[in-house]
This record gives C-alpha cells, structure tokens and sequence, in this order.
C-alpha cells in the first residue's frame, strides 16, 4: 500500500525520524522560573545554571553545596532522585563533580545540582536531608573515593571490604588491578587481581 | 516493662547471617540479622555480590555495546532495560523515533513489566508458603518468554531496541498472537487472585507488615510500586511520557496503607493495565519504518542527559555524560531495587524473621541491579 | 512348647515385620503420591522418569539418601546429633503397634486397654528428636527450627487431647478397638456427633506433622530447612520418613477415632449392606487415603502462617473452642443417662 502510494504521487515531506537528528544545544537558563525560584531562595549562590535536552542543571561551588541544596529541600524537592559523581580526571577546577538530581512533586520539577570536587576535598553529606543518600553516598565513595563529610556510615558498598582503589576513577583500568586485598591468602596466593591474575597460581 | 522482659527473659541477641546462600534472598543479598529470639532488632543489608563494574564497562564500549549490558543489570526486565539507555542517549542526539517503533517498544516494555510481575508474584508466594502460585504464573510467563523469543531470538537478555528504533519489525502474526495472550492474561490474573487475595492466611502475613507511610516512603526514595502502595500516585509513564505513553490510556493503581498487601494489590493492578496499554497499543500500532535515520557511527554531542523509564521496580533512570566521542564518558544508572531495598532495615525492625521474607519479596529486587 | 513360642513370639514378630515393612513402603510411597498429586495440582507432571510413570522414584530416592555422604557438623554435639533422627523414627513406627486396621486380631499388632494414651505418650517423644536435632546441628537456623517445633508441638497438644477426650467420653474406652466398636454399636461415625472435635483434632494433626500451613520448623524460605538443615544422607531419609509416618498415624487416628475405622459408612443400615464387598481393611485404607489427600491438598492451596498467628491460633481459638465442646458433649452424653 505505502509502496504504491510513493510511487504515484510526489515524495512527501520528510518526517522527522527520517532527517538528520539536531543534537540540543545548552542554552542559558538563569531567567528560568525553576532558577529564578531558587535564586531567591538562596541568593548569590547558583554560579551558572544551563538548560540543555529540557534539562536544568545549577552549578555550585563546594562549600556552598549544602546550602544550596538545604534550600531545596525547603523548597518542596522532597525527593532525591539520584546522587552521583563524575571523574574528569584532569579538569582545573577540581578533578570530580558530584551530581545531586532533586525533584518536587507538586509540578514534577527536576533540577541537577553539580560542584566541583577537587581530590582530597570533603563533601558534606546530605544524608539529614534525605535518608535515601546513605546508600548512593556509599557508593560514590566506594566508586570514586569522594569521601563525604557526617556521613553516618560511610564504608564500601559494591566492593568488599579491604579493596585498595576506586573502580570509576578514570585511572583505574577496565582489566583490574592487584588490589592487595588477599581473603584467603593461603587459597588464592596474593598476586591475583580481581579479574586478571598476574603471574600467580 | 519491655525492661523487666528482657531482665526475666535473657533478651539476648543472636546474630544470624541470612544470605548470601538462602532461599529467599532472590540472589546474593545478604542480611545481617540481629535477632532476639525471632523478633528482629536490626537488620543491615550486605551487597556487592554480584557487582561486574558494569557503569565501569559502559565507558569502554561504543553507545549500541552498551546495550547488551542493560540487559544484564535487571534481568527480570531486560526491555525496560533498553528502552531506558536508548531514550537516553536519543535524547542526548535529539533523535526522533517513528511512531511504529515507539510503539513495539512500549508492547515489549509492558509485556516485560508484566513478565517481571508475574516472577515477583511467584516468588513472593512461595515465600510466604505457597508454592502454587508459582507454576500457574509462570505457565504464563513462558508465553510472553516465547512472544520475546519470536521477535528477537532471545528469552531474557533481550537486547531487542536499538538507538533510534527497534531492530526489526514485528514477524508475521506475532501481534494476533500477542492479543490472544492479553485477551487470555486478565482472567489467569483472576485465577491467581482467588488464590491469594482473599486468602485469610494470605493477608494474616501480609497486611500491616512492612509498613512505610506516604513521607517516610519519598525520604527513603521510594519509586514504582512501593511507592504507590504507600499512596503516593506517582508514575514515569504518566509524569514524563516517553514513547507514546501520552497516546494510550492507564490509570495508576495506588494502595492506602503502605503494606505488604496493599503493594501486592497494586502491582496486581498494574499487571491488568499493562494489558490494556499492551491492547490499545495493538490497536493503534501504526504502519511504517522502524528505525529513525541515524548515523552509521552514533557519536552524540558534548552534554549530558538524565533520562528515566518506569520500569517494574520503579524509576530506571539513565544519567549520560558524553565528551563528545564513540564511547560514553560516564554512564551512571538510577536502580530503583538499589534505593528500594534501603528501606528495608526501616520496614521490617520489630518484626519477626518470617516478615523479613515477605519484605524482601514485597520489595521486588533483583540483585543484578543492585550490585550493577 | 514351640506352640506358645509361636504364639507369643514368632506370630508377633511376624506381624510387627509386615507392618513395619509395609509401612516403610507406604510412608516412601505417599512422598511418591504427594509429588504426582501435588504435580497434578500445579500443572505439571511429577516424577515421570524412573520406572513406569515414575513409580520406581521412592526407591531410587532412598538408593540415593543411603549412599549419600553422612555429614557431621564439625562443631555439632556428635552423639546427639545422631541421636535426633533415632529418638523421630522410633516413637514414629512404634505407634502403629496399637493402630487397629481391621477387626480380626490378625490386623493389629495389639489391643492395648490404654490404647489412645498409648498413641498421645509416643509421638510426643518425637519433639525431643526433633529439638534436639536442631540443637545438635550447632546451626542457626536449625535452633530456630527446632524451637519453633517444641513450642508449636506443645501448644497443640492440649488442645488435641482436649478433642481426644471428647471421643473417649462418647466411646467410654481409650482401647482403640473398642472405640470403632462403639462407633459400630451407636450405629454412627463419630464425626457426626464430634464434628468440632474432629476438625479441630485435624488441624492439630497438621500442626503436629508440621505440615503446610503449618509448616513453620522447616519452612523453607524462612529457616532453609529448619532442624535438619545439616542432616544428610540416612538421617535425613530417618526425619523424612518420620514426617510420612506422622502423618500416617494422624490420619489413622483420624480414621479409628471419627471415621468409623474399618466399618463401611453407616454400618447398622441393612440397605447399604452392598458395601461390604470392600474389606474392611480396604475401607481403612481409603479413609486413611482420603486424609492423606486432604494433607496435600493444603499443602498445594495454602500460604504459610507466621510463628505468632500459629501460636495464637493454637492457644486463644483451638483450645477454648475444644474445652467448650467437650463440655458440650459430655453433656448431652450424660443427659439421657439421667446423670446430669
């Protein structure tokens, strides 16, 4: 049917699954209602706020986090819908970036939060604001090696107990490492990895 | 006087490992049980189990490597799986999917909710004791398996979307037969309702256990049916459509009391209206190309995106940095059993070992997800 | 001189060796009958390999659990542990020593004049295998089992004796011989007139065998497998076997006591006489079948109870409802006695 309708008449405008996809393109979103709700509520403390794919991200210097996101959590983003870091390994402004993702019920508004963590650097933990942050907290410290200030509980997650590095680090490799960590030494002599044994047994 | 009880009774704990070997951890969960007498006092999850740096791999492959990958995180819900990287990223490239394949999406992601239902039910009864329950499901279970198999080879790590599509069309009768199965599924549904709903000893175990209300359920970070058992009306689908989940209508079932039951009864209901979304979906499934135009080397701009799918156990959530290369700078995935199961030391304190079982079920996790 | 021994020795012995026999192969074969039926109930098919329709599977099972490495928990309690599976099959079998099957004295071992106490006093000795089994495995779980066991065993004892006498008060005897008689002379099972007994004599029963729903010692999501988490080999098959017994005897005693044991249903009425082309031990069987079905019938429908509900249901609803009825029907016996 479609076949020979093509062929009679003139091809139709192209639909848009048929043309080249147009990436979306950060744009500016300080005037933003979402941001300027925020601006007043904490005032002087969003560095830069971008819009990009629909999505509001706050930028916010490390020692101003907390308070930033204490606001929020005033505002009515009861929900923190997910906490993460990212590694950029060789950025000036510091090497990590932990990425907070909070959202309101009321009008289902979303907004990213992300501050520069230098390395060494402690980021205070949100853990009192929401509960949910202990777990993905832990994991951001088992993964990254972010450590996080008044954290209740802060040990490794994912990993066991006593492995030496940080898996998400850009530095470490995808093969593994000899993480030292020998369980059962006198089964697994020290020498083999996780994933690739070295030389030993 | 709980004082003078535990002077009198000894009150002294015992700790007892539950898991990673057990039969109701549904995997490598452990728990870490302080026990008094059966009662629990404290319960701390232990996991990491099954961890295989999964978040780790995604940055080594190219973006349609990864996808494989998804379907190995929850491996009850590979689909779901899918549909959330590829959303992400054609977010991320401003891709446009035709409406045929966004269309076979949602079939395959409410058939994969419903299969993923159906394992929770299953397992979940057999838990609390009967064993039933289990081969009447799962008789059903092997029919969607068997629709998955037909479209795309494979039973259960699907890897059946691609970026910009679906890799095929759907073969030959496949949506005749799928309607038999969702005009047949409504009344199984009935049949393992009489089994358990109205079951005395069925809501004995599950009523006004593990209870989390409507605010404590959002701190914890509560999504998908635990969420909606405690009231809360609150669904991907219905908040941020993608696909064409605008197109079709649902409602979303909630509970009153935030128990065990009440999730029970609304992932029930869940699983009747992912038969009418599945139904309207066949109704209204549109002719044309399955795959968008996309190019031959998916290299998508600078930028990051955080795209979520409601998937059986709550919000899937995808969070993409790229840097602009073939191979995704970071890909952080949102479990919603990760966040779920944190709950569980707060629902289930001060009830007794057999409640831990039925909690963990109500939970619904899978360990693939949670350890990623 | 040889003839007392015969009588008194070897008939005995002869008889004690096919009931044992006999009862070893059934309690195999109802773990046969329970996997088929329960397969049937579930839609699928149940042991099909070995042996015709899957009838040779008990005995492969038991082939399997004999050459099966005998583990002991290295820091267990060696000598009680062995002795859990001992102090379970012994009073298990030993009660059928007085279960009449039939009317001839060729169809029981004994007629004891205490016959009902007899049956309660033995199969309470299996809780101690039972405890201590799961104390000796040095196992978590398995104490937790056994815990659970003795304080379920205990609290549905008194509310089954209670049921007991209810049936003693109409029968008059604790021979258990003489309690079918009874049934035969009143012209009526005793079910009819001890309905509330009866039911509430069953599901002690289940309790006792530590059946579905009330399974709790060994449930397997809960406890893995409860007191004989660490058993293996033959003394699995012994706490194995001891649960078929068990439920064996309870539905016998079901049978003798409420069913009329070896009489065909209504058993005064002449029209009915076309009945007794079944032995009576066939109508022993049949009822003693019927229980059995029922038992996995449970098994197949019901969720399991938690600990408390189980406790709570034995003490605050069987045990009233029991003592009451049993004032109940001491009362209408007496009453046309003129002993009221």
């Amino acid at each position: 049917m479609a076949d020979e309708k093509e062929n009679q008449s003139p091809p139709p405008p192209k639909k848009p699954w048929e043309e080249k996809p147009v990436p979306p393109q950060p744009q500016d979103a300080r005037e933003h209602p979402l941001v300027l709700e925020v601006e007043r509520a904490c005032p002087g403390r969003v560095r830069e706020a971008v819009a990009f794919a629909g999505q509001i991200t706050l930028k916010v210097e490390l020692e101003h986090l907390l308070e930033l996101l204490a606001a929020l959590k005033g505002l009515g983003y009861a929900f923190l819908v997910d906490l993460t870091a990212v590694d950029w390994k060789d950025r000036p402004e510091g090497r990590f970036e932990v990425v907070y993702w909070v959202h309101r019920f009321a009008d289902s508004a979303r907004l990213r939060v992300k501050a520069p963590v230098p390395e060494g650097a402690e980021v205070p933990s949100v853990v009192e604001l929401w509960p949910t942050a202990n777990w993905m907290e832990r994991e951001v410290f088992d993964m990254f090696g972010i450590y996080f200030a008044n954290h209740p509980n802060l040990e490794r997650i994912l990993t066991w107990e006593g492995f030496q590095g940080h898996p998400l680090r850009k530095d470490f490799p995808v093969e593994g490492v000899d993480t030292g960590a020998a369980i059962y030494p006198d089964v697994f002599p020290p020498g083999g990895g996780p994933v690739k044994p070295k030389g030993g047994a | 006087m709980a004082d003078l009880q535990a002077t009198l009774l000894g009150g002294e704990e015992m700790e007892v490992s539950f898991g990673p070997q057990h039969p109701a951890t549904h995997g490598v969960l452990r728990l870490q049980l302080k026990v008094d007498g059966e009662r629990i006092v404290n319960a701390k999850p232990i996991i990491g189990y099954l961890h295989r740096g999964t978040e780790k791999l995604f940055e080594r492959e190219t973006y349609p490597q990864c996808i494989p990958h998804t379907d190995r995180m929850d491996y009850t819900a590979a689909a779901t799986n899918n549909q959330g990287f590829v959303g992400a990223v054609e977010k991320l490239m401003g891709i446009t999917i035709p409406p045929r394949a966004a269309y076979i999406r949602m079939i395959l992601a409410e058939l994969q909710r419903l299969s993923s239902h159906i394992i929770w039910l299953a397992t979940h009864a057999l838990d609390i004791g009967a064993v039933t329950p289990f081969f009447y499901t799962f008789q059903e279970r092997e029919k969607i398996l068997d629709l998955f198999e037909e479209y795309c080879g494979a039973r259960l790590t699907l890897n059946t979307m691609r970026i910009g599509g679906v890799p095929w069309d759907l073969p030959e009768g496949w949506t005749e037969r799928c309607r038999r199965f969702v005009e047949e599924l409504p009344k199984k549904i009935e049949d393992w309702e009489r089994l358990l709903t109205n079951n005395r000893i069925w809501k004995a175990r599950t009523v006004g256990v593990g209870v989390i209300d409507a605010e404590k359920a959002i701190a914890w970070g509560l999504t998908g049916p635990p969420l909606r058992g405690s009231g809360v009306q609150w669904d991907i689908r219905k908040v941020f459509p993608y696909d064409h989940y605008d197109e079709v209508e649902f409602d979303i079932p909630i509970g009153k009391n935030g128990d065990t039951y009440d999730r029970y009864l609304v992932r029930m209901e869940e699983m009747r209206q992912s038969v009418r979304i599945i139904r309207q979906c066949l109704d209204k499934l549109p002719d044309g190309p399955v795959m968008a135009w996309v190019p031959k080397v998916i290299r998508p701009p600078k930028g990051e995106v955080y795209f979520s799918v409601e998937g059986p156990k709550g919000e899937l959530g995808y969070y993409i940095v790229s840097d602009g290369g073939v191979t995704p700078y970071r890909v952080r995935v949102r479990p919603p059993c990760f966040v779920n199961l944190q709950a569980l030391p707060e629902m289930v304190k001060g009830h007794l070992v057999a409640d831990v079982v039925a909690v963990i079920g109500t939970l619904d996790i899978v360990l693939g997800e949670i350890d990623r | 001189m040889s003839e007392l021994l015969w009588t008194y020795v070897g008939i005995p012995l002869l008889k004690i060796l096919v009931i044992l026999l006999a009862l070893v192969l059934l309690a195999a074969y109802l773990s046969w009958f329970e996997r088929k039926l329960l397969a049937y109930m579930q839609i699928r098919l149940g042991p099909n390999r070995v042996g015709p329709r899957g009838w040779l599977q008990p005995i492969a099972d038991a082939l399997k659990l004999f050459v099966k490495e005998d583990l002991t928990p290295g820091f267990g309690e060696k000598f009680v542990f062995l002795l859990g599976p001992v102090l379970i099959i012994v009073p298990a079998l030993l009660v059928f020593s007085v279960i009449p099957f039939g009317p001839s004295p060729n169809l029981f071992i004994t007629d004891v004049n205490i016959g009902v106490l007899f049956v309660l006093a033995v199969s309470s000795i299996g809780v101690y295998g039972i405890i201590l089994g799961g104390w000796a495995s040095n196992n978590k779980f398995s104490l937790m089992g056994g815990l659970r066991s003795a304080a379920q065993l205990i609290s549905y004892e008194v509310p089954m004796g209670f049921s007991v006498v209810t049936v003693l008060v109409m029968a008059e005897s604790l021979s258990l011989v003489r309690i079918v008689e009874a049934q035969r002379e009143a012209g009526v099972w005793f079910i009819f007139p001890g309905f509330v007994a009866f039911f509430i004599y069953f599901v002690c029963g289940i309790a006792e065998t530590n059946r579905n729903p009330f399974d709790l010692p060994e449930a397997e999501s809960e406890l893995v497998a409860g007191y004989h988490t660490e058993y293996s080999g033959m003394k699995f098959a012994f706490y194995f076997l001891a649960e078929y017994a068990n439920m064996v005897v309870v539905s016998s005693m079901a049978t003798v006591m409420f069913l009329g044991g070896w009489l065909r249903p209504f058993p005064n009425v002449a029209a009915l006489n076309f009945l007794d082309v079944v032995p009576p031990l066939g109508w022993f069987l049949l009822k003693v079948a019927f229980f059995l079905f029922v038992y996995i019938w449970f098994r197949g429908t019901f969720p399991r109870y938690r600990f408390d509900q189980l406790m709570g249901l034995g003490w605050k609803v069987l045990l009233p409802v029991s003592l009451v009825n049993l004032l109940v029907v001491a009362y209408f016996v007496a009453l046309p006695r003129g002993q009221v």
